[in-house]
Formats: C-alpha cells, structure tokens, sequence
C-alpha cells in the first residue's frame, strides 16, 4: 500500500505538466480520408489514336484537330510525307465528370463518328481503395461517301455504319507510369468478302510516362487476333497492327500530341481494322493532335458566409 | 490512512479537471487565394479548413487540404494539385502559432478586436515564421478570426508559372468555432 503514494503523487504531477507539446489539431481526429479520386493519369482523353482512362472534366468542351501527314518512306519527293496530309475534328464535352460524349468529322471516307464515355469504375487511394478505372467507350462511325453508280447490290444506309465498343482497364500507377488494357469490338454492316468476319476482336494496350511536368511520353498497340480481316490471294493478311509513339507537350489550356504511327486513320474502327501500312517498310506517318479546351459551365459558386469577420 | 487516501484521489480529481482549457474548433474555415496580373485573375476556395483555438493561451492552428481548393476551370485545378502544389507529396498546408495578445480579447463582449498572430506556415514543405495582423470578432458568443495575409511562391518553393502573380492574396476567414468538448 505504501507505494501507491508517490505513484498517486507522481501521476498527478505528470498530468499538471502534460500537453504542451501536442499538435491540438490532433485531437480533433483524423477526418475520414476523402475518397481520392485519381486524376491526370494521362494528359488528354485521347493517348494518340486510342481512348484514355481520361474523360473531359464536367461543363468543359474539349476541341481536337488531329492531322497525319503522308508516309516517311515517301522520301524528300514527298517530302516525307508533308506533302499529304488527313484530317479529322473532333469535340468532346463532358456532361459530368464520368460521362463524355463527342463527335468528330473525319476526311477519310467523309466519315462522321459520334461517341460516348462512360467512366463505370474510379481509380481511388483513399480509404475505399479502388485499383483501376474501368471505362465503357462506344463510337458509330457513318461514312457520308457518295453512293458509286451500278452497285452490283442493293444499297441501304446502315451499309455507311461501323460501331466500335471497348473496354478501358487502366490504372495509374505512380504518378510518372500510367497504363491500360482495351479490350475491343468492331462491328461492320458490311464487308467485302465472305471471307471476312463482320465481327472482329481485338486487344489494345496503352501506356505514358511522364517525363516532366509538362511533357509525357505515350505509346499504344492494337492486336487484331488472328482469321478475321481480309487476306491476299496468297493467304497472307493485308491488314496490319496498329502501333504509334509519340510526345504529349501541354501548356496552360492547349495539350500537343506529336507522333508516329502506322494508321494514318484517325476514327477508332479505321486505326484497329484497316491499318495496311508495316513499320519496318518505313511506312509511318508522323501526325499531330492539337487539343484546346475550352470551360462551358462553370461550377456553382458557393455562398458568402453571413458572418464575415471585418478585417481592419 | 483513509484521510491520506481521500486527500490524494482529490488532488487527482483536481489535477486532471485543473487541465480543462476553453477550445474551440471548427471543420468549415474559409480560405480564399487570389493572384491578379494584367493577363489573368486566378482565384481558388477552401471551405473546409480545420483550425482550434486555444482562449487562455491563444494558440492557435489551422489546416487546410490542397485539393479542397476548388477552381472555375477545372483544368487549372488539376494544374495547381499535379504540377504546382504537388499535393500528393504535400498533402496540406497548415499554420501553428499563436495570437499573442490574445488577454485582450474580451469573450463576454461582443466587438471586432484587432490582434496579432506569430507562427509557423508550413506549405508545400517549407515552413516559414511569419507576423500578422488579424482580428478576432466576437457577436453573440460566437468566436470569429480572419486575416488577410500576402503569401510569396517564391517563398514556398512554388514554381508558379508566369501568369501568376508574385504575391498572391490570402483570406483567412473562419467564421464558425465551437467550444471543444473532449
């Protein structure tokens, strides 16, 4: 029993001094952490032909021109390529921050491609960890080319569609490494031999790694899996993968897309299913994307508190 | 020995309530920023900021997360978290010091009383000591402290890109403490 004295004694001596040195915010506790939805994992919703894990933020309008030059192995004639060029513009707008909708105008073939993002899982890291961001992309691409005279068939307009749908599994990794996988399906109405699948599948992959803070470089692929596109009379496939590289450079409202690519066509069914051109033929386009994005509805403003403390 | 023992359980009882400080705290501070060029104003809000006041001793701290500054352009505040702030690598920005002439500061009567605050402001990991002048509000026992402070990028390490002014203009506002219940 005689312990307790000095250790009664010493216990309150130690609590007259204590608490000086702790933070005080500390006691308010830990806010539970805001779920942190992972953002800028790639600089633009387009990697150079393929869709990004990234979606137009909510209310902003997101205008692209995209250009592909002719081939390099056109040589100093050609200019290597400058002197042909493709075309396509393009508008993305954001109607919330999950869902993306757009339309773009391209010059091959006079094709119109309408398209919608649906952002179905976000990346986190807060306290709800979510590993990856699963996104739905579906894109209808309608040719508006004259319809050519002695059709050896009957015409009808759902001949013009081409639908593409995909996957987005991506994940951002660190803040320099970003990647994903694209798991697609294009569809034609048409197609011109038998021989041919209307139906094709394919598997993309894509991936940045961010050099410094304002430029990025970016690479994607696409795998056309095997016994599905047209072949030469000689058994051997005519149509290629798809491979591009390129450079995103981005300022304060503007992101410029400097690439190579195999696919001078810029409409997902054209890049995935009808790339003829082989890299080691030195048949590359170098192209470029110029995205400028432009702020249509602002936030809501919050509200003035009623008590504003005057300042002297 | 039962008077020993009383007497020691008293002391005890006295020394931990004799801890009791008046705190108040609050979840919804108010900071705004604001940069003004001839090219561009740039404004940000935070209507979450944690900050507690301690009335005897006039300690005060606040902190407030980086990615609750919220932008007109959307864009610009992914710029201002993955380029500028770096707000993955510091998460907060958050000041401890305290007012200094705080026993001026009359609880019971309502009034706007000029003070002066000293601490450390620490932002995107520098931490700097700084003195400002502020006021503490009292109207109807509510306890209100605001403070309009000049902040240097420079001075934090913030490589802010040309657009944006040297020194960008800081409202403090915390318009909402309650008293501190442990």
């Amino acid at each position: 029993m005689k312990f307790i004295y000095p250790v009664f004694f010493s216990c309150t001596m130690l609590v007259s001094f204590n608490g000086v040195s702790q933070d005080m915010l500390d006691e308010l506790g830990e806010d539970p952490k805001e779920m942190e939805r992972v953002t800028a994992s790639f600089k633009n919703s387009k990697v150079i032909n393929a869709q990004s894990t990234e979606t137009t933020h909510k209310g902003v309008l997101d205008f692209r021109i995209s250009h592909r030059f002719g081939m390099l192995s056109g040589g100093l004639y050609e200019l290597f390529g400058l002197d042909q060029a493709s075309l396509r513009l393009s508008f993305d707008y954001g109607i919330t921050s999950r869902l993306m909708v757009g339309f773009g105008r391209s010059t091959y073939q006079k094709t119109y491609d309408e398209y919608i993002k649906y952002k179905i899982l976000w990346q986190t890291d807060g306290s709800n960890k979510m590993p990856i961001t699963l996104i739905w992309y579906s894109n209808m691409a309608i040719s508006t080319l004259k319809v050519p005279e002695n059709l050896p068939y009957e015409f009808k307009f759902t001949q013009r569609l081409v639908y593409t749908h995909q996957l987005i599994i991506g994940r951002k990794f660190t803040e320099g490494f970003t990647a994903e996988i694209l798991p697609t399906v294009v569809h034609r109405n048409i197609v011109a031999t038998a021989a041919e699948k209307n139906t094709v599948y394919v598997i993309g992959a894509a991936g940045r790694i961010k050099l410094t803070r304002r430029i990025a470089l970016n690479a994607e692929y696409f795998y056309v899996l095997p016994d599905q596109l047209a072949k030469d009379a000689t058994g051997k496939d005519i149509y290629t993968n798809s491979l591009s590289i390129g450079f995103d450079i981005e300022t304060g409202g503007h992101v410029f897309q400097l690439h190579f690519t195999n696919s001078p066509i810029m409409i997902d069914k054209g890049y995935i299913t009808e790339t003829t051109q082989k890299w080691t033929d030195g048949d590359i386009n170098f192209g470029f994307n110029i995205s400028r994005v432009f702020t249509i509805v602002k936030p809501k403003k919050k509200e003035e508190p009623e008590t504003e403390a005057p300042i002297e | 020995m039962k008077a020993k023992l009383i007497a020691l359980t008293v002391l005890t009882i006295v020394a931990f309530t004799s801890q009791a400080q008046t705190k108040y705290f609050t979840k919804k501070g108010k900071i705004v920023f604001r940069s003004e060029t001839n090219m561009e104003t740039i404004e940000a809000t935070n209507d979450r900021v944690t900050s507690m006041l301690e009335v005897e001793s006039g300690k005060l701290e606040f902190a407030a997360a980086i990615t609750a500054f919220e932008f007109e352009k959307a864009l610009m505040q992914e710029h201002f978290n993955e380029d500028y702030m770096e707000s993955k690598k510091f998460p907060k920005a958050s000041f401890k010091g305290t007012i200094t002439d705080m026993n001026t500061v009359d609880l019971k009567k309502d009034g706007t009383y000029p003070v002066t605050v000293k601490g450390d402001l620490t932002m995107h990991g520098v931490t700097k000591n700084i003195t400002e002048k502020g006021t503490i509000t009292v109207k109807g026992g509510k306890i209100s402290a605001a403070a309009n402070i000049d902040v240097k990028c420079k001075d934090y390490n913030i490589k802010a890109p040309s657009k944006v002014a040297e020194v960008i203009q800081v409202k403090i506002n915390i318009a909402s403490y309650e008293p501190f219940k442990k």
